[in-house]
């Protein structure tokens, strides 16, 4: 390693930011702090050319020593902010923002809405446009304290009106956190982005005041505008309302439909298959095979019960029927080179017997249909169910048994 | 000189002069209210000279500060570096004599003093930029940020014009751009050829002077005792007195914001002694501070090498007569000697010599190593035999330390002080809350640093390494013998080593590319290396400087060998 004996300013805060890293990355917030004093004399010659400036970069590692250190306290960190917040006006209201972020994490709700309303009010030139995005962030999240204080108030009633008590203070001011919070929540919405808690929350709100209409335009928005990032949590919602209202049961497979596309593995797939597979339409029916298998793609799937006998419910009905066995067939194709070391091994049998008997039992079915009476997962268990005189084992082997020849068509 | 009252506390007569052309006592250093005027008799006096000698007297606009030039501002930078000097140990003569008569000879050599017509007769018209008058006269008037961007190497300095160009447009009608009155022109005129005075060039002054006295400091001695704070260089503007602004183009003269360098300063030392037309410096003999002789006695010291090693750096010495006076000694603008550094001469001397009693190939140096440790072991008189292993351990071990604890120095190193700069009078205020707020946000982490108190400046020492031989962990080596690795022959200790690998075979021309050698780490056995970078760290300079005069050394050494042209570039027989 060859040491340079020359220095300069510039190469000096250079290797002093190294090490500031160093000690972070190894959680000593002692030495980092240390380094940082001898960095923060960049502040006096400002790189306004380079990507990251010291004022920036003095920011974040001044705020996360300051989370981490163990002399730190709430208030040398309000203190350290409130310089920062005057070092960059380009950073004012980002700073506002994480400084508001981090009161609340720490439980200080009052104060983040105080620092929220007080960047609020901030107006600088031309800057006020250019930060334009940040100013709606705080409105939102400054509607979102609304809301919850309107939250808490509305609970409050609830508890009264039980009690018999009327307070018409409460409620005036419930209402008047409404407006605040809607006002905010509807603005930051309307532009494109992941807004799930406040979506949420907003919904919420309109529901409560009966206003379904623009609840359920919100979250038709939220879900299927293509401005919008494709975001799985918004047909979430959007089900989960429609369900809540009782909407057909064609809106209700709608929505769920393209949360399967997005998601295959996601945890409604169970009740959108149920859905399905109740439908007349043959066409709603195979797609219900088909999400299904894709939902037990997944390793998170791989020992849920109730998704296992979906599929069990579903391949013995065709088999049983004898139609439809081409569906079966199109769903294993792809799947046939790795279901069975994934979902059928002879050392998952033995597990699945051991952990779950209702587990093996719904996997023997699908893999005495898919993989014949030899495959070694039915073989398993089928014998070690019978072998323990559990009934419905031994109804399983036979009814295996007698359609086995499926299994050669199948696999083709 | 010719105040001959006595002192009224100390009733001596004993008197110098301050700053502000005061007489002060030197004995008891009371400064009286009696001021002199000074008429040089020697030289045609003009306003100049009356400028720099009478001091900063001149109040013209009060609550500005005072009209002053460059080269006083310099002069002051001078006298503080020599104030420093003296502190330190050397002689006073420096200060009094040597230096000042090396700076008054400077002036006039470039003719910013003590002459006819001093260059900056032109400055007025350009410098005090408040009469539009002067502006339609001067259709090349340049901008400011064009003035920034010239030549100097400073160029850390451009960004501290974030805080002057990018709402200012400096407008023609706007005050002074600099403190000084000649700023502006200072940087503008190529002076090259007149040796324009930088802040580098202080300490080549410095140096020169102290060869000048021959006093026991080398270059990287002296440049050391800078960046350890020692001796006025960073942040120097800080002995300015009140008066005396600084702003704008000043602080591209004036503040420094890297280390200084070397090479850089040793060659403008030269080129300042050609300048200054000097004679010979006085003769550099074997009783000097710098001859190698004595300086490998202190770097052997310091390297913790066994002292007889001694003898084998002086038979060295001798034999390629690199202890001559003719050969030490400065000759200025003598091109045909080559110059010498006197430390990393020493430094070199002592590698070779390491390299014909221990080869250094990674592999004979352990072997020989294994054999002093057997022979010690029958050694029960005297001192222990000398063993390349165990001092390779202490002082690798040593060195990693030291060199951890100075690559930490690097980083914590501060370029800024209390009294802040900024290029203009509009920026002020914004430049005083920048400070406060750094102020703030030290004391804030520095309290959360735990209970590191900030370093105080480490008492200056020549030595860096020391190791005493009361240690009874036997982590010390100059007391050891060499006779474990030497062999009797003839009745004479020889080296039992008989091979010996040269660095390079040819030298390069250093006219073409600079070097005289190139040094590539991975080209040349880690024992080597670790020589090599054992003093680079004493020396504070890159391992190939040394490098380039082993080198030169090994060729005057097997001169003769060389003439022959061996086939091979690696062994020979000594």
């Amino acid at each position: 390693s060859s040491h340079e004996h020359k220095l300069n300013f510039k190469k000096s805060k250079e290797v002093c930011l190294s090490y500031i890293q160093d000690a972070m990355l190894q959680k000593q917030w002692k030495r980092a702090a240390e380094f940082l004093t001898f960095y923060i004399e960049s502040l006096e010659k400002d790189f306004s050319t380079e990507y990251m400036g010291p004022s920036e970069i003095i920011w974040r590692i001044g705020t996360e020593i300051l989370c981490h250190h163990p002399h730190s306290s709430m208030k040398e960190f309000n203190f350290f902010t409130e310089q920062m917040k005057t070092l960059g006006v380009k950073r004012y209201l980002k700073v506002c923002l994480e400084h508001a972020f981090h009161l609340l994490c720490n439980g200080l709700t009052d104060e983040a809405y105080q620092n929220l309303s007080l960047a609020e009010s901030w107006r600088f030139g031309e800057q006020t446009a250019i930060q334009d995005k940040e100013m709606k962030l705080i409105q939102a999240y400054r509607g979102l304290l609304d809301y919850y204080s309107w939250s808490k108030q509305k609970n409050i009633l609830l508890e009264h009106g039980q009690d018999g008590f009327e307070d018409f203070s409460v409620e005036q001011e419930m209402h008047s956190c409404f407006r605040k919070a809607a006002v905010n929540l509807k603005e930051i919405i309307k532009i494109p982005g992941v807004w799930d808690i406040f979506v949420k929350c907003y919904v919420d709100l309109l529901e409560f005041y009966g206003d379904h209409n623009e609840a359920l335009q919100v979250l038709n928005e939220y879900a299927y505008n293509s401005k919008f990032p494709a975001n799985p949590n918004a047909h979430v919602y959007l089900y989960q309302f429609l369900k809540r209202h009782g909407e057909s049961k064609k809106s209700l497979l709608s929505a769920l439909k393209i949360l399967h596309d997005i998601v295959p593995s996601h945890e409604l797939m169970i009740d959108f298959n149920t859905m399905l597979q109740k439908s007349k339409k043959r066409k709603k029916r195979q797609l219900a095979l088909e999400v299904i298998f894709a939902a037990l793609d997944y390793a998170s799937w791989k020992e849920n019960v109730k998704a296992w006998s979906c599929l069990a419910k579903q391949v013995k009905q065709i088999v049983i029927s004898e139609k439809h066995l081409d569906w079966i067939k199109q769903e294993w194709t792809s799947r046939k080179d790795w279901w069975p070391a994934f979902h059928f091994s002879r050392y998952l049998a033995k597990r699945n017997w051991q952990e779950n008997e209702r587990l093996s039992y719904e996997k023997a079915l699908v893999a005495g249909i898919l993989l014949g009476k030899d495959c070694k997962y039915f073989k398993y268990v089928s014998h070690q169910g019978c072998k323990a005189q559990v009934k419905r084992f031994r109804i399983l082997k036979r009814f295996v048994n007698k359609h086995n020849p499926v299994y050669l068509r199948i696999s083709g | 000189r010719d105040f001959n009252e006595r002192c009224a506390q100390c009733s001596e007569v004993n008197w110098g002069l301050t700053d502000g052309g005061r007489f002060y006592c030197r004995s008891c250093h009371n400064v009286t209210e009696i001021t002199r005027e000074v008429v040089n008799t020697d030289f045609i006096s003009n306003a100049r000279i009356q400028t720099i000698s009478k001091g900063l007297r001149k109040q013209e606009k009060t609550d500005e500060g005072c009209e002053w030039y460059v080269c006083e501002g310099f002069q002051l930078v001078l006298k503080k570096q020599a104030e420093a000097l003296e502190a330190l140990g050397v002689c006073r003569q420096m200060k009094d004599d040597i230096l000042c008569n090396f700076w008054r000879r400077y002036l006039q050599k470039s003719k910013q003093a003590y002459c006819n017509r001093p260059a900056a007769e032109t400055v007025k018209a350009l410098s005090v930029c408040d009469s539009s008058t002067d502006v339609d006269s001067e259709p090349e008037r340049p901008s400011l940020l064009h003035l920034l961007s010239l030549s100097e190497s400073e160029g850390d300095l451009q960004t501290d014009c974030s805080f002057a160009s990018s709402t200012s447009k400096v407008s023609e009608s706007t005050s002074v751009c600099s403190g000084s009155v000649d700023g502006s022109l200072y940087l503008m005129k190529n002076q090259k050829e007149k040796l324009r005075m930088t802040m580098p060039m202080t300490l080549s002054f410095c140096y020169m002077a102290l060869l000048w006295l021959r006093e026991p400091m080398t270059l990287s001695d002296l440049l050391r005792f800078v960046v350890e704070g020692h001796i006025p260089y960073f942040n120097v503007f800080q002995h300015f007195p009140e008066k005396m602004k600084l702003c704008g183009l000043d602080l591209k003269i004036f503040c420094v914001e890297s280390w200084p360098v070397y090479e850089e300063v040793y060659k403008k030392m030269l080129e300042l002694a050609a300048f200054l037309d000097l004679p010979r410096f006085p003769d550099i003999t074997d009783s000097c501070f710098l001859h190698p002789d004595m300086l490998c006695m202190k770097y052997l010291m310091e390297a913790n090498l066994p002292d007889e090693l001694h003898n084998w750096t002086c038979r060295v010495v001798k034999k390629i007569c690199i202890g001559e006076a003719d050969f030490l000694t400065l000759v200025p603008g003598n091109k045909s000697t080559r110059n010498v550094k006197y430390d990393v001469l020493a430094a070199a001397v002592i590698v070779v010599v390491l390299k014909l009693l221990f080869l250094l190939d990674d592999h004979y140096e352990w072997l020989l190593s294994d054999f002093a440790e057997e022979r010690n072991k029958n050694n029960k008189e005297g001192g222990p035999y000398f063993e390349f292993k165990k001092w390779y351990k202490v002082i690798k071990c040593s060195l990693d330390v030291e060199q951890k604890k100075l690559d930490e120095e690097r980083a914590k190193y501060l370029w800024r002080c209390e009294k802040p700069l900024f290029y203009s009078a509009k920026k002020k205020s914004k430049v005083l809350k920048r400070r406060q707020m750094v102020v703030n946000l030290q004391n804030q982490f520095g309290k959360l640093s735990g209970s590191v108190q900030p370093a105080e400046k480490p008492n200056p020492s020549s030595f860096q390494l020391s190791w005493s031989e009361e240690n009874t962990d036997g982590s010390c080596f100059h007391g050891h013998s060499l006779k474990g690795i030497l062999q009797e022959k003839c009745g004479l200790l020889t080296a039992m080593n008989p091979d010996y690998w040269l660095c390079t075979v040819k030298l390069c021309n250093e006219k073409l590319c600079g070097h005289l050698a190139h040094y590539r780490e991975v080209d040349f056995p880690q024992s080597y290396h670790f020589v090599l970078r054992l003093f680079s760290f004493l020396l504070r300079i890159q391992p190939s400087y040394i490098h380039d005069e082993v080198c030169v050394i090994e060729h005057k050494l097997f001169n003769k060998k060389l003439c022959k042209k061996p086939k091979y570039n690696t062994c020979l027989r000594k």
